[in-house]
């Protein structure tokens, strides 16, 4: 059962792997937006199978942890694209 | 009585890693920028929702389940409120492009 | 080969990738994210190396709190970046050649240590029930190695002093420039109003869960500050002032309080941060949630920035 659980948890780490060939070739600014939530999902499901593989319930603080700041990580990008992306057009979009 | 709880866990988890190749064939595969997202975040949130489901038995009691649930439930808030405002965001862009 | 060693390769070799990518991205905000990525992909490593203090530590401030800092920087130096002159071959050989020395040093010293390994593992888990902490990495923080412990206070600091003097003399005790969402955007605004009370409630679980499991002041500050820094961003309350009375006072009662618990140890114990006999733990309580409150305000205001204006928009 670890084993299957450990290797489980290497199948998602290895999609999450190929979903970052697409986060960095992506053409538009928004594919790079997208990589927390790719490691955010990815690597709290990988935490929580390594979790119950190792029998160390703290793993699953890391997890809550990571799944808290992938999502600020997301709107970080989101904030540093808004003030890239419009320096001219959208002037009161920033300070 | 074990047994059984050790098939539903790996079929559980299986459901959920063939979530997160799914996503993953979406993210790579889809034409726009944003089915790619909606892919990822549906698939991918899915996906855990089945791991956690799979995970329950072993969790340690009820405290250890319900952290799992809430973490999943966690996941699944900042993954939609997220994809919004990343979808929100390119909406914008396209519009002024 | 069992699974566990092959998760641990394919988790090498995919964080050596992505250390790769942040190296060759063509530009500082890719780079950036490819910092974060690989930051978020560490704490797993740390995870597998059984550390998972420094995995929470790593998930928290090497990823979020740095990242964040390095997002800002990035967007600072986009106006010279199409500038800025690249780095010549020679130099880029030269740095490469000393990473990889330095690389070459780290992986000798673990895999070929001396013969006999000095550890004093098993002296600081045989006295770790009489300061009633259960946790070791919080045992040598707090009890072993104390006075690091409060130095790195000071050093942290030391940083905020050193951001804060970037400012031109006439902008002192201004607000800082942190970049705000002015759109009034709905969705992220919902955003911090929602997910700040759960973050709040994650710092204070990981704060208080450290005393026996991993976790600790550092990493439930960095949380809060995360939540605060969130709700900064969205607008719904106004970057302060660095000249405030309240603000200043939370960023330095952490260290005061440290310094000042470590003082009376001469009086009640006999020795700078020593503990009394029997109440090492209140002491240690009252030190992790001043340093969580001081260290949450402190990484707040680092994301923040120097002062940029004095006058509130």
């Amino acid at each position: 059962m670890a084993s299957f659980l450990i290797g489980a948890a290497g199948f998602i780490l290895a999609m999450a792997a190929l979903g970052l060939v697409r986060i960095i070739r992506g053409p538009t600014e928004t594919d790079r937006m997208m990589a927390a939530q790719l490691l955010g999902t990815g690597g709290v499901a990988a935490l929580l199978l390594l979790a119950v593989a190792s029998h160390t319930p703290s793993i699953v603080d890391v997890a809550l942890l990571l799944a808290l700041l992938a999502a600020f990580a997301s709107v970080a990008f989101v904030r540093s694209t808004v003030s890239r992306a419009a320096p001219s057009s959208d002037a009161t979009a920033l300070k | 009585m074990n047994f059984a709880l050790n098939i539903f866990t790996v079929l559980a988890v299986a459901a959920g890693a063939f979530f997160f190749l799914a996503g993953t064939v979406g993210l790579l595969r889809f034409p726009d920028v944003l089915t790619r997202l909606h892919a990822l975040t549906k698939a991918d949130n899915l996906g855990l929702g089945l791991i956690v489901l799979g995970l329950l038995p072993h969790a340690g009691g009820l405290l250890g389940a319900l952290k799992l649930i809430g973490i999943w439930l966690l996941v699944q808030l900042s993954g939609a409120i997220v994809t919004q405002l990343i979808a929100s965001l390119t909406r914008q862009d396209g519009s002024r492009a | 080969m069992t699974v566990a060693l092959a998760f641990d390769i394919g988790l090498g070799i995919l964080l050596l990738a992505v250390a790769g990518w942040a190296v060759a991205a063509c530009s500082t905000y890719a780079a950036t994210i490819a910092f974060i990525v690989y930051g978020l992909l560490l704490a797993i490593a740390w995870v597998r190396l059984f550390a998972v203090d420094v995995a929470l530590t790593e998930a928290a401030i090497g990823s979020g709190v740095t990242g964040m800092l390095l997002l800002s920087a990035a967007a600072r130096l986009r106006v010279i970046e199409p500038a800025a002159v690249a780095a010549g071959t020679p130099l880029r050989i030269a740095v490469g050649i000393s990473c990889a020395l330095i690389s070459v040093a780290l992986a000798a010293a673990i895999l070929f240590p001396p013969d006999v390994v000095f550890t004093l593992a098993p002296a600081a888990m045989a006295h770790l029930p009489e300061s009633g902490l259960g946790n070791p990495v919080a045992g040598v923080l707090f009890v072993y190695r104390s006075l690091d412990t409060l130095l790195e206070k000071a050093v942290l600091l030391l940083a905020l002093l050193g951001v804060w003097s970037l400012a031109p003399d006439r902008f002192w005790g201004g607000i800082p420039g942190l970049q705000v969402y002015r759109q009034r955007n709905a969705i992220l605004i919902f955003f911090a109003q929602i997910l700040p009370p759960l973050g709040i409630m994650v710092g204070i679980y990981m704060t208080w869960v450290g005393a026996d499991h991993p976790g600790g002041a550092f990493q439930g500050g960095a949380v809060l500050a995360v939540m605060w820094i969130l709700v900064m961003i969205a607008g719904l309350r106004d970057v302060p002032p660095i000249g405030q009375r309240w603000m200043r006072l939370l960023v330095v009662v952490g260290p005061v309080v440290f310094l000042a618990i470590g003082l009376a140890g001469f009086a009640l114990a006999g020795a700078f941060l020593g503990y009394p006999a029997g109440y090492a733990k209140p002491f240690i309580i009252v030190i992790e949630v001043t340093l969580q409150i001081s260290i949450a305000v402190t990484l707040g205001l680092l994301a923040a920035g120097p002062p940029e204006r004095i006058q509130p928009q």
